[in-house]
């Protein structure tokens, strides 16, 4: 503590992990005999130099920002929450039955009920995990990782039985009501005169509710009562229960405000893009957010960046997969890398730069 | 249901069983060493394209079986660099080398073979044949035999060798763990560290050899599945597999011989899962058994705080209201009419009850006290 300054632990130590991520993958794309520069070319291409590649790039943007808080409030309070992909799925279930069953005037108002209904979902399916944990002592990270399973099961069960159409052959509901669509970006952009931005990209409104749960989580993490005991609990248990913070209140509490914010990635997926509840609509979600958090250090603003990150790599990672032979799975192994370097291997690269920072010290 | 359908369910319920025994004994070893593991998964996804790959290019299966540990011990070491020499996250460590084995094994096979992030299919060579027994019956006459001869032929023989080595890894594991001093040192290391260096043994040296055990078992789980469950790798196959035995680890309490019963119990469920798509059961049975759940969560918390009610009584509550509406919906058939059970149900069958165990309501399971944690010597 103390041997960096601070800018240098919070944008030196990401950066170089990133950096160290990126060379491996290019050594990847170099093993498999493609130009690992005309790669990069590519997914500046497609993505940052097109409309509507910005506009698939927000769209995985969103899912990772809400997955990504999600994983850093649980980080706050010292607990690993493996849960994303599964409280996202019962906030899809959330948002699916918000929009079926409720005749919903106008979207503004649906999209209300749809982050309440999924929300809800996602904080039950947090609760119970953190009420084993706080009340029983079992095990966050194993609960939260077999209540993924158990979710997948749940959304299956729905999916193949009560909320299909009659009729229908595919795992998925009815289309929601035209009234509860959220515009797009293509919508609100030709609405402002610019007709042929972001063509039929999938980036929605949900965008701007993402960036709002940043600003609510920065609050709420270093301004409110409450996030100061969430930190103080993260920081040492038994020094936060000597100050008088109960530690059941808090696991409970931080706990089922990440199942929140993972559930209300289905907003963006569900009732944003697909318009109905799809299986898989997750993608994976929920585990990126963990490469999220450990990459943003857990703060929002950190949170948004490495989102904008992962969603360029989302997007650029389909253009490859379309116009080379490099897979899509080698977005995975970026994801694997960055958690690896970021989140398992930090003392390899915070070690030579302490070293070096302290070298610097005693010179000066 | 006929004898002979129950031995064929339990002969599946063995090989469905086998690539999880391996892996739970493999985090047995690493957990008992205090090294958390949830990277068993992808081990064994790495293991199964590494095995596939060098079997499908060599015709060798031994060759395959080597390359297949070769690839998890890569993983291990990468797992040991990170939690024991570095001191970081095991957990974080383990969910890095998961994606890590997802990404590559798809990426490199898809160079490689170009199939679409599959092996060729394995043809004989390639493969672990089924090993038949010593005067068992071939499988066409088999029912015509006698119970006993029955129960040997099919349940007992005809599995792969892998299967045989998986059992008698249980014996091994219990005799290296109980009866060696390297067991000894390893339960002690994940109990107190600092006790066993005190004693002037390496506990670096020790977590690494748990570590590197773990990544020979995982392999050999992996080889496993690609060669001998199945013909050849296919993307993901390894399907929650290394979650499931972590599950089993703590349903068996990191014991060697409950790991055997639970990874039957599971397997079992697997089997039961592939052979009978319909379930039919009583709705009364159905809805009495959801409602006795309910009500006896609701004598349980009758005494609790306030947390214990909310969520224990809820729970309580959505199981009897799951019961009622079975019910009702019902009442026109009948109340002795069947309804088939949901097959996501026994699908989610080994999840619910890890977490049950997990929960303590039935007995506690307690894991190594040091079990996550990185030793740091004292200077």
């Amino acid at each position: 503590m103390g041997v960096m300054p601070k800018w240098a632990d919070v944008v030196l130590v990401p950066l170089i992990s990133l950096i160290i991520a990126a060379l491996l993958s290019a050594l990847l794309i170099l093993a498999i005999g493609e130009s690992p520069v005309a790669a990069l070319k590519l997914m500046i291409e497609g993505t940052l130099l097109r409309s509507s590649g910005w506009g698939y790039m927000l769209y995985y943007t969103t899912n990772f920002i809400f997955t990504g808080l999600a994983v850093s409030v649980a980080f706050h309070a010292a607990l690993f929450n493996i849960g994303g992909e599964g409280q996202a799925m019962m906030g899809g279930l959330g948002v699916a039955l918000v929009c079926l069953f409720i005749p919903w005037p106008h979207w503004s108002f649906a999209i209300i009920g749809a982050s309440l209904g999924a929300a809800v979902f996602g904080m039950i399916w947090a609760g119970l995990p953190a009420y084993l944990q706080a009340k029983r002592g079992s095990h966050i990270v194993i609960t939260t990782i077999m209540f993924n399973f158990i979710a997948a099961g749940v959304l299956n069960f729905f999916l193949v039985g009560a909320l299909k159409p009659k009729g229908s052959m595919d795992p998925a509901t009815a289309n929601f009501p035209a009234s509860t669509h959220l515009p797009t970006f293509e919508d609100m952009a030709s609405l402002m005169g610019f007709e042929k931005m972001f063509r039929a990209a999938p980036a929605n409104v949900s965008f701007f509710l993402a960036l709002v749960a940043c600003v609510l989580v920065w609050f709420l993490i270093w301004r409110s009562p409450l996030g100061y005991e969430i930190r103080a609990m993260g920081k040492s248990e038994p020094a936060a229960r000597y100050a008088g913070i109960g530690s059941v209140k808090i696991i409970m509490v931080a706990m089922m405000i990440s199942g929140a914010l993972s559930g209300m990635m289905a907003i963006n997926t569900t009732q944003g893009e697909s318009e109905r509840l799809i299986l898989n609509f997750t993608e994976g979600a929920g585990f990126i957010g963990i490469a999220v958090a450990l990459m943003g250090r857990s703060h929002p603003l950190g949170v948004l960046l490495a989102a904008l990150l992962f969603g360029f790599l989302y997007q650029g990672g389909a253009e490859l997969a379309l116009w080379t032979k490099i897979p899509r799975e080698l977005i995975v192994v970026i994801q694997a890398l960055v958690i690896l370097f970021t989140g398992a291997l930090t003392l390899m690269v915070r070690g030579p730069l302490e070293r070096l920072f302290l070298s610097l010290r005693r010179r000066g | 249901m006929d004898f002979l359908t129950l031995l064929q369910v339990l002969d599946s319920s063995l090989r469905l069983a086998t690539p999880l025994l391996l892996a739970c004994l493999a985090g047995l070893f690493s957990e008992r060493a205090g090294i958390f593991d949830i990277g068993l998964e992808g081990k064994m996804l790495a293991a199964a394209f590494l095995s596939a790959a060098i079997a499908a290019a060599t015709g060798s299966v031994w060759l395959g079986l080597l390359a297949g540990i070769g690839a998890s011990l890569l993983l291990s070491a990468i797992h040991g660099l990170a939690s024991i020499t570095l001191r970081g996250d095991q957990i974080i460590s383990g969910v890095a080398i998961n994606f890590l084995a997802a990404g590559l094994t798809v990426v490199i096979s898809q160079d490689w073979f170009g199939q679409g992030g599959r092996t060729p299919p394995l043809l004989s060579g390639g493969r672990f044949e089924p090993l038949n027994l010593p005067g068992a019956v071939p499988a066409k006459e088999i029912s015509q035999a006698g119970p006993f001869m029955q129960l040997y032929s099919e349940l007992l023989s005809g599995h792969s060798l892998l299967v045989y080595v998986a059992l008698l890894m249980v014996p091994l594991t219990w005799f290296v763990l109980y009866k060696t001093r390297f067991g000894l040192r390893l339960r002690a290391v994940g109990e107190n560290p600092a006790a066993v260096d005190t004693a002037g043994i390496s506990v670096v040296g020790l977590r690494y050899a748990a570590v590197g055990i773990c990544g020979v078992l995982c392999g050999i789980a992996g080889a496993y599945m690609a060669t001998a469950l199945q013909a050849g790798f296919v993307k993901d196959m390894s399907a929650g597999r290394g979650f499931i035995a972590l599950a089993a680890l703590i349903f068996a309490k990191w014991r060697p011989w409950y790991a055997l019963g639970a990874c039957l119990l599971f397997g079992f469920f697997f089997a039961v899962d592939n052979r009978f798509q319909n379930i039919l059961l009583p709705a009364w049975v159905m809805s009495g058994v959801l409602l006795a759940l309910g009500c006896g969560l609701f004598a349980y918390v009758r005494n609790k705080t306030v947390l214990d009610r909310i969520v224990l009584g809820g729970l309580g509550l959505g199981l009897a209201i799951v019961a009622t509406l079975i019910t009702l919906s019902n009442l026109s058939a009948g109340l002795g009419s069947t309804i088939k059970i949901p097959v996501v149900f026994i699908q989610s069958l080994p999840y619910v009850l890890t977490v049950v165990v997990l929960a303590g309501f039935v007995g506690k399971a307690i894991p190594p006290r040091s079990g996550g944690v990185a030793y740091v010597k004292e200077k």
